[in-house]
This record gives C-alpha cells, structure tokens and sequence, in this order.
C-alpha cells in the first residue's frame, strides 16, 4: 500500500508546479458558474414553485461542481497512461513489483485531486463571499459535512475506477477518441453536469440515480447543499460504496485478463 | 482558393482513412450537443418559458449558435493547433512561405468530426423553423442565414484571438473557452436571461448577441426595426480588432529557437 501512496505524493507535487494554468482556469470556471447560475434563476423567476430544488441548493451545487471539476469531471483525460498503452511504455510499467491497476488508479486520483485542490480553495473563498442570493452557503450541519467528506472521497474513487474501465478499453481499440468522448459526455450529463439531476423528469430520474454516474459528482454536490439529507444520504452513500466496490472488481479482473494477452512490439 | 481546395480534400480524404473512428467522433461529438438539447428539454418539461421565449423559441438560438460554432470549428480548427506551432518551432517555417499566415494555419488542420454537431443542429433546425411560430418570409429567411454565416465569423475571429495569445505567453489559454465553448453552451438560451449586465457585453464587447439575441428578436416579429435584422452585420466588425490583435502578435513574434 506505501507504494500507492509515494506514486500518489509524487504525481500530487508534480502537478501542483502547473500555477498560472491553474489561474486561467479559476477565472473561466468562475465566469462559467456565474453564466450557469443566472440560467436557472431565469427560470426560477418563471415560476418558483415548480423549482424541483430550493434555489440556494442549486447554487451551493453549482460551486461545489465548479470548485471540485478536477475531482468530478470524467473528461479529464490522463494522457500519461493512454500514452503508455498506445506507445508501448507500458513494459517498463509491468517489470515493476508493482501491480499496475493500483498505480493507475493512485496516478489518476493525485491528479485530479492536486488539480482540485489549487483550484477549489480561491473558488470557494470567493463564492462563500457573494452577496446573497449567488452566495454558497456552509452545509446545514456539522455531521451534513461530514458526509459531504465522505461522498466526496468515494465518489473520486468512482470516477477514477470508471475512467480506468476507458483506459482499459484502449488495449483493445487503438483510436480511441470516439468511444471516449461518447462515454464521457454520456457520463457527465448523467451524473448532473449539464443539468442536476431533480431537474429530470421523474420516470427517468428514478432509474438514473441508481446508475454508477450518480455516484460522482451528483452525490457529493446535493450532500454539500442539504439536497439530500438524513437517512437519503447515508444510503445514497452505501450505492457509493457499492458502485466503488463494483467497478473496481471489474477494471482489475478486465486489466488481470488483458495484461496476459498483452503483447508490446519492440523497438 | 483552389489551393485551399485542395488541401480540403486532402484533410478529409486524410480523414476518411478511419471510417470506424471518423464516425465514432463524429457521433460522438452529436451525443455531446445532444445531451446539451437534452438539458434545455428537461428544463422545459417544468417550465414553459423563459424570460418570455417558449421551448421552440430557444431551440432556434440554439440551434444557430450551434451551427454557426460547428462551422468555425471545421475551419478554424488550425489556430487551436497555434500554441503547439509556436512551441515546436513549425511556425517558424510557416513565415519563410510565400503565403499568408492565416491562410496556412487555416490549410494546416479541418476537422471534419464537427459535422456532427452540425448534424444535431441541423435536426434541431429543421424541427423548430417550423415549431417556432414564425411567420417565415424571404426576408426572415435571410436573417436566419445571417445569423448563421456572422455567427461563425465571430467564432471564428474569437480562435483568432486565442491564437494571437499564444504569441505572448506560448500556452494556450483556457480563459478563452468562456467564450468559444461557453458561447456555444451558453447561447443555447436567448442571452437576455443572463441578465443586463451581460447582454450589454455580449452586445459591445464580444457581440456575439448582434448573432442571436437581435436577430431572434427580428424573426420572431417581436421587433420590426432593419437594425435588428443586420444586427448580425455589425457583429462582424469583430474581426476586425480580432485581426488587428493578430497582426500586432505577429510583429511581437519572437522565435523560441526550438
């Protein structure tokens, strides 16, 4: 397990060097939560009684997914492991004592979480002191927050083991951009990126809160908000945990079958 | 231009090599706007207007914006390749041709993919130049076709901008895509549910609003002023600044040595 972590440390440094990327990236994010706040508050002014969610919910989830996008979004793509399996330096990978899902896995996760961390923190501070009706507020309690930690971590841990099921699938397509885009895209929208999820119709909304998506970005975020509260988020947790638990079964079993086939031409 | 032309067929005959994953991105990149029109759908399932525009209303921004950005992108898709031209040193063999910048870097890269986001705005357009309840006439007509055209010329002008940016700091910035993307994402609504604020910006500044929110007025017979109908027009003097900012980067060009 100290390996994981040390590959995990030395990706998280590494990534945290990248400053003034970061920087233009705050402000697009910034300008982009705002553009996406004043949509539904459009609507909100329509008729606010048919709002599925109370409006200060929607705008704590919009701050929680533009501060934590590195952590949720499944269109950051890790070019490092698509790069090894494409150009063959994946054989330096398996003479290593190390097992190769696990470090994929570690590799991803500090990525995502050093890129969130730089971004989140300004983000954050900055929406905690918009005036009202644009302002994130705290969570409505101590043990909510809590949570919040909680479902933050695994759905990292969904969204990583999900993206590792792509990577997999690259050993068997070389051109892999198609499939990619359409699982992401498919994958975002379905885990509330372009719309949260209470804004779907209800029949469709029942079958997509059980999917894995809505263990990423939608769990944590409506947690953050007091969405979804009480004995909803402890279970809304455990489809977490199982969907963690499930498609990280899957991607070693895939990447087990798969690493025995492999074959790396020379050169 | 027949030079151009000719570089044309030589990207999407490139192109067309891989059938399989031309259409896997192409459809991929249908699914991407189709879960955006998914996204207005569900909104409108709960509400029936926004800011006074019924579902088939907006669906025509949409629809326009989406177009007028799938076409820039096919073009113009050369100056997202700048930075990287830049940083390797490939720019500086661009400037020892005996022909235009911009031209290159326009024959460098198209990316034919995009078409399938024209697709999906060409469904959506089909559908709600119909649903909208317009009274089309010749001169509607022509409006919407000029939304359509100065749309992507503003877009286009917009990767322009990107690209002279990248004089100056090598990287590519992502601040840009609050406009490129954002305009396209977010243009899906009439840009007056945003507020005033920033339909004035969007009208003096970055006037992608002369390409959507006027002319909709216009077509929609909510405003019968000839101002309203050329508003597109006007928006196109954006690529004039965009141009200048173009040229004044290319004069600050220092090689990387690379």
């Amino acid at each position: 397990m100290k390996k994981y972590f040390a590959i995990f440390h030395i990706r998280f440094v590494n990534t945290l060097q990248y400053r003034a990327a970061a920087l233009a990236g705050l402000s697009t994010q910034f300008a982009w939560g705002f553009m996406l706040i004043f949509s539904f508050a459009a609507f909100y002014r329509v008729n606010p009684n048919s709002f599925p969610m109370e409006f200060s919910h929607t705008v704590s989830f919009i701050w929680i997914q533009q501060a934590f996008l590195a952590l949720f979004a499944l269109w950051f793509w890790d070019d490092d492991i698509a790069n090894s399996i494409l150009d063959g330096g994946i054989a330096y990978d398996l003479v290593r004592p190390i097992n190769l899902y696990g470090k994929w896995f570690s590799t991803s996760a500090a990525k995502r979480l050093a890129r969130a961390v730089l971004r989140c923190i300004p983000i954050l501070f900055v929406a905690f002191i918009l005036p009202a009706p644009y302002r994130l507020i705290l969570p409505p309690s101590l043990l909510q927050f809590a949570l919040f930690i909680l479902s933050t971590t695994l759905g990292l841990g969904v969204v990583v083991a999900f993206a590792m099921l792509v990577y997999t699938s690259l050993f068997y397509t070389v051109s892999p951009s198609g499939i990619r885009v359409m699982v992401m895209v498919l994958g975002d929208f379905l885990s509330g990126g372009i719309v949260p999820l209470p804004f779907f119709p209800a029949p469709v909304r029942n079958v997509v809160e059980l999917l894995p998506f809505a263990s990423m970005l939608n769990m944590p975020a409506r947690i953050y908000s007091g969405s979804i509260a009480g004995m909803d988020a402890l279970s809304g947790i455990l489809l977490q945990c199982f969907w963690l638990a499930a498609l990280v079964l899957i991607g070693t079993l895939i990447s087990r079958r798969v690493l025995k086939r492999v074959i790396v031409q020379g050169g | 231009m027949g030079l151009y032309m000719k570089f044309f067929s030589m990207h999407l005959k490139s192109q067309m090599q891989y059938k399989t994953s031309f259409y896997f991105t192409a459809l991929g990149q249908f699914l991407a706007s189709f879960t955006v029109f998914l996204g207005i759908y569900f909104m409108f399932s709960i509400f029936e207007e926004v800011e006074g525009f019924a579902f088939s209303e907006v669906l025509l921004s949409f629809a326009v914006m989406l177009m007028a950005f799938s076409l820039a992108e096919m073009f113009g898709r050369g100056f997202d390749l700048f930075p990287r031209m830049l940083g390797n040193g490939q720019f500086d063999r661009a400037l020892v041709r005996p022909r235009s910048i911009i031209f290159q870097t326009l024959a460098m890269q198209m990316d034919f993919t995009r078409l399938g986001r024209a697709a999906q705005a060409l469904i959506v357009l089909i559908y709600a130049i119909p649903a909208s309840g317009v009274h089309w006439s010749p001169d509607r007509f022509f409006t919407l076709f000029l939304m359509i055209v100065c749309g992507s010329l503003i877009f286009f002008a917009l990767f322009m901008i990107y690209a002279a940016f990248s004089f100056f700091t090598v990287e590519g910035l992502e601040f840009m895509n609050i406009f490129t993307d954002g305009g396209v994402q977010f243009g899906r609504y009439p840009f007056s549910i945003y507020g005033e604020g920033i339909l004035r910006f969007l009208t003096f500044v970055i006037p992608l609003a002369l390409v959507q929110y006027y002319p909709l007025l216009y077509l929609l017979g909510r405003e019968d002023s000839l101002l309203y109908m050329f508003a597109p027009l006007m928006g196109t003097i954006f690529l004039l600044p965009a141009y200048g900012f173009f040229r004044f980067g290319l004069s600050q060009y220092k090689s990387t040595g690379s």
